[in-house]
């Protein structure tokens, strides 16, 4: 018998808020974080919005040697990280060195960092590279980085899956609890809101040209026109059950209890798409039935075409309108690797409180077969939770989050 | 799935890209011979930099099968990729038309994605570095799927027709074992019976050349390049840029042998830990890297005995080559002044995330061939590097069990054990 | 025209620019012979920082006698060497 993935804590680095309560407020009261960017000049770009993290100042979270050599999606990853054990009631210090492992999904690297490098070399020369290029932008820096501030000697990985890659990341981290790993913590941070990060992602096509924060990512909205980037994501502290219990952990959110991915075949082949077979298999990964799901967390594409495939594989599979269905993400734009974590986040809260947050500006379109819970939280007793993530290309992932339920802690 | 039943990953096709020839006849051949591929960079006027060598690997697209459009739009890495997908896909003699899609996964390491494409069209929207608003009308419209490597991945599944779990792994220089590790998980959990996994590089570009010169990595040994990569040698002063890609099909042994398929070697173990120490630099002790060796080991069920060859890190770096040596010394006990180690980088250079699959294909090639590749350069012993490295000349021997093994920045330190599953104990 | 000499306060400023200080180091104290390892700094700082001078004097140090130097005296000596050599 395999154990039980808990997730025993939780931290946030989003644009709507910097710790797990004061995001989780701003996102019941259904409060947006979407605004102009303010981070470099847009004016000439098509896209000028973004769901920016405001207050964060990465000198009052990590020591001066760190700075120079840490892209700003790294030093929200490295104070996450921090409060994620924190938040576990952890000191990775006490536990014996290979028993905690870090497992993140990176969706471009420390992009700014790199533009920053790249027009070094290109405008001064290859002498003017920094000596921290080699690894401050590529995907793995923050996995590295989270393991020697913390000592953590246990396996380690990054994936990177575009949007899905944030439940990718999770559901590697459960692999290693369940070969014997006690603990993992994963999840992603991003942060691309620079102008060479702005101009590759202008090139997917998906960005919404809107200069109205409340009218500019509608998802399953018949005037959905693309999404706003954002920044941020989560870290989970990922825990086997047994180790959870031992240590007596002060909180448990949740189980990580079912997950699947598939691939999308080519535009054109003439082949349906692949997100029922991916929410199909999270479903029977985590034994439960449709009627089992008490929400689900869309991926919320805000592409008309994506929309339809996500809202259709939806309704297959739990029946028309048969399910609660939100989109958290229209408040903080989408975090890119960043985005799916921060929704598992949600969803352990969502459990924890019996209430699922809204989707924020749309009016459901009457094409789509869905119970989108709009304009105000909705209350329902949650037992299990869906969160669908998406990436370019194809990439479908989903993952089901359980509660559970736990005698009295004992006095101590 | 049946109840109780494990599932065996195996190796039954092979597709290699790499300096010094395409495909894995000329591959095998360049290490058997003892050639190396290292050269004067080509690909552009490389006189501004510290480092002026590389292995370059001679990619032909068009006669390697990718139409024009493929070419377009897909970085050098992915192009590499997906041909090299193809021949193992062919090689494995697997009907992958026949097979059921949602079944067939792809795992796809990648160290640093697309940093050609990147640096190329950053110099472009960039005008040459004028401008800090870079201009998006200037941009190529693929260049998203440049800088979210994952596309690596969605190509290699298109080419093979897969629509099961697909991503890439990026986990610096370890990228390439670690994809197969991740491939084996899948097989063995039963996510996927068919995994198209391995791992591509094609770093040779002008920011990765200054990015490792700012922190002389890699070697200045400009005025001889054919023998500029020299691991375990007491003169090697770094490490030589490489390119290129390895690709594996994996699937379930008791499936492999119903269908009489070729076995090159069951993925008995695999093991990654972090050092925690330095996103760059290595402890001289080797401790966490003997820590995944004795894991993988433990997972293969063999003992340090069993294993017959040892396809090293190697990279060439003066703290790398010492690093390694300790850890099998740590992990290996006696057993590691025995098994023949050896590093192919010192022929086809080090292509960052993409050479611990192609040290794997020159791993479960030695298997089958019975020989050891040799390590090239190695003229001078260095104490410090005090194993059987077998220098220069390739040497014929019996190999049932390889350990791999890979250190990357970061930290990640993996290891993996390749074992015949008829003829050893396993 | 005589060069101007490279001073500690000069090799503060890249240092703090480059990499940083360490926590409990304190960098305008006497650390004229104090090792770069004692002050927190490890070879890439070091590599940073000596880029760094590089790019601001127009000079190429030596990369063995770089090395070699432990502690901002040293390369504060190496750095002026260079300057005079140029």
């Amino acid at each position: 018998m395999t154990t039980a993935t808990w997730v025993t804590g939780l931290a946030v680095a989003a644009p709507t808020g910097l710790t797990v309560e004061e995001y989780w407020a701003a996102t019941l009261a259904g409060r947006s974080a979407i605004g102009p960017v303010t981070r470099f000049d847009a004016s000439s770009y098509p896209a000028r919005l973004a769901g920016e993290i405001t207050g964060f100042a990465a000198e009052e979270h990590l020591p001066s040697r760190l700075l120079p050599q840490t892209d700003r999606m790294t030093q929200l990853a490295l104070a996450g990280s921090d409060w994620a054990f924190a938040n576990a009631g952890v000191d990775p210090a006490q536990l014996p060195e290979f028993d905690i492992g870090v497992i993140t999904a990176s969706h471009s690297g420390g992009f700014e960092f790199g533009q920053n490098e790249l027009r070094a070399l290109w405008s001064k020369g290859g002498r003017y590279v920094s000596a921290y290029q080699s690894f401050a932008w590529f995907y793995a820096v923050n996995s590295g980085q989270i393991s020697i501030r913390h000592g953590l000697r246990g396996p380690s990985s990054v994936v990177v899956s575009d949007q899905a890659g944030g439940l990718d990341a999770v559901a590697q981290a459960r692999r290693q609890i369940r070969k014997g790993t006690p603990m993992v913590i994963s999840g992603a941070v991003d942060a691309s809101l620079c102008p060479w990060g702005w101009v590759a992602q202008l090139t997917s096509g998906r960005l919404s040209t809107r200069d109205d924060p409340g009218r500019a990512y509608l998802p399953f909205d018949d005037d959905a026109a693309g999404h706003v980037p954002g920044e941020g994501g989560a870290l989970l502290v990922l825990e086997s059950a047994e180790h959870a219990r031992t240590r007596g952990a002060g909180r448990v959110y949740g189980e990580i209890a079912g997950y699947a991915a598939t691939t999308d075949p080519r535009r054109g082949s003439g082949r349906e798409p692949t997100l029922r077979n991916a929410i199909e298999g999270a479903l029977a990964d985590a034994g439960v039935e449709p009627a089992d799901i008490g929400a689900v967390f869309a991926d919320a594409a805000a592409v008309p075409e994506l929309d339809r495939v996500e809202a259709e594989a939806i309704a297959k599979v739990f029946g028309p309108s048969a399910v609660p269905v939100t989109a958290p993400k229209t408040m903080t734009g989408r975090l890119y690797s960043g985005a799916a974590p921060l929704d598992l986040a949600a969803a352990f809260l969502a459990l924890r409180d019996g209430v699922i947050p809204p989707t924020i500006n749309i009016r459901p379109s009457r094409r789509y077969d869905l119970d989108l819970v709009t304009g105000a939280p909705r209350a329902a007793p949650l037992r299990c939770v869906l969160v669908v993530a998406r990436g370019h290309g194809g990439l479908n992932s989903a993952m089901v989050v359980r509660a559970v339920d736990r005698p009295a802690p004992p006095n101590r | 799935m049946s109840g109780g039943h494990v599932r065996r990953p195996v190796i039954t096709g092979v597709g290699v890209t790499a300096p010094g020839g395409v495909g894995v006849k000329e591959f095998w051949k360049l290490l058997t011979d003892g050639r190396t591929a290292t050269r004067r960079i080509s690909f552009f006027d490389p006189s501004p930099f510290r480092s002026q060598v590389a292995a370059e690997a001679d990619l032909d697209a068009e006669l390697s099968g990718l139409t024009p459009q493929e070419t377009r739009r897909m970085d050098r890495a992915a192009q590499f990729a997906v041909v090299t997908a193809r021949e193992a896909v062919a090689d494995s003699g697997l009907d992958f038309a026949g097979l059921p899609p949602h079944r067939t996964g792809v795992t796809v390491g990648s160290a640093v994605g697309a940093t050609m494409g990147l640096d190329q069209e950053y110099r472009t929207v960039s005008d040459g570095g004028r401008l800090e608003l870079v201009d998006h009308t200037y941009a190529v419209p693929h260049l998203y799927n440049y800088m979210v490597p994952s596309s690596f991945a969605t190509e290699v599944a298109w080419a093979v027709g897969a629509e099961g779990p697909a991503t890439v792994v990026s986990t610096g220089c370890t990228s390439g074992l670690d994809a197969i590790g991740y491939a084996a998980d899948l097989i063995r959990e039963g996510s996927a019976d068919v995994v198209v996994a391995g791992a591509t590089d094609a770093p040779i570009s002008p920011i990765t050349l200054a990015c490792f010169d700012a922190i002389k990595a890699t070697t200045p040994r400009n005025d001889d390049p054919e023998h500029a990569s020299r691991p375990f040698d007491a003169t090697r002063n770094g490490f030589v840029l490489g390119e290129g890609a390895a690709m594996f099909v994996l699937e379930d042994l008791d499936g492999a042998r119903a269908r009489g398929a070729t076995i090159y070697a069951e993925v008995a173990g695999f093991a990654t830990r972090s050092n925690a120490f330095h996103m760059t630099g290595l402890r001289p002790d080797g401790r966490e890297m003997a820590e995944a060796i004795r894991v993988a080991l433990d997972a293969a069920r063999l003992a340090p005995e069993d294993i017959d060859y040892i396809n090293a890190h190697g990279s060439g770096t003066k703290q790398n080559d010492r690093h390694e040596t300790a850890a099998f010394k740590r992990s290996l006990g006696e057993h590691a002044y025995r098994t023949p180690v050896s590093s192919i980088k010192s022929m086809i250079g080090h292509s960052l995330g993409a050479i611990g699959s192609i040290e794997v294909a020159a791993s479960i090639l030695a298997m089958t061939h019975d020989v050891v590749p040799p390590t090239a350069n190695l003229h001078h012993p260095d104490p410090e590097c005090d194993l059987d490295y077998v220098p220069l000349t390739a040497r014929e021997q019996r190999v049932d069990a390889v350990l791999s093994v890979g250190s990357g920045f970061g930290g990640f330190q993996s290891a993996i054990v390749l074992a015949d599953p008829e003829r050893s104990g396993a | 025209m005589p060069r101007s000499q490279f001073t500690l306060d000069e090799l503060r400023t890249v240092l703090r620019e480059a990499a940083g200080t360490d926590e409990g180091v304190d960098l305008d104290g006497d650390i004229i012979d104090v090792s770069f390892d004692a002050l927190g700094y490890e070879s890439l700082a070091l590599l940073e920082t000596a880029s760094r001078i590089e790019r601001d004097h127009g000079i190429s140090l030596d990369e063995e006698a770089l090395v070699a130097a432990k502690t901002p005296r040293e390369l504060i000596d190496l750095v002026n060497a260079h300057l005079a050599a140029a």
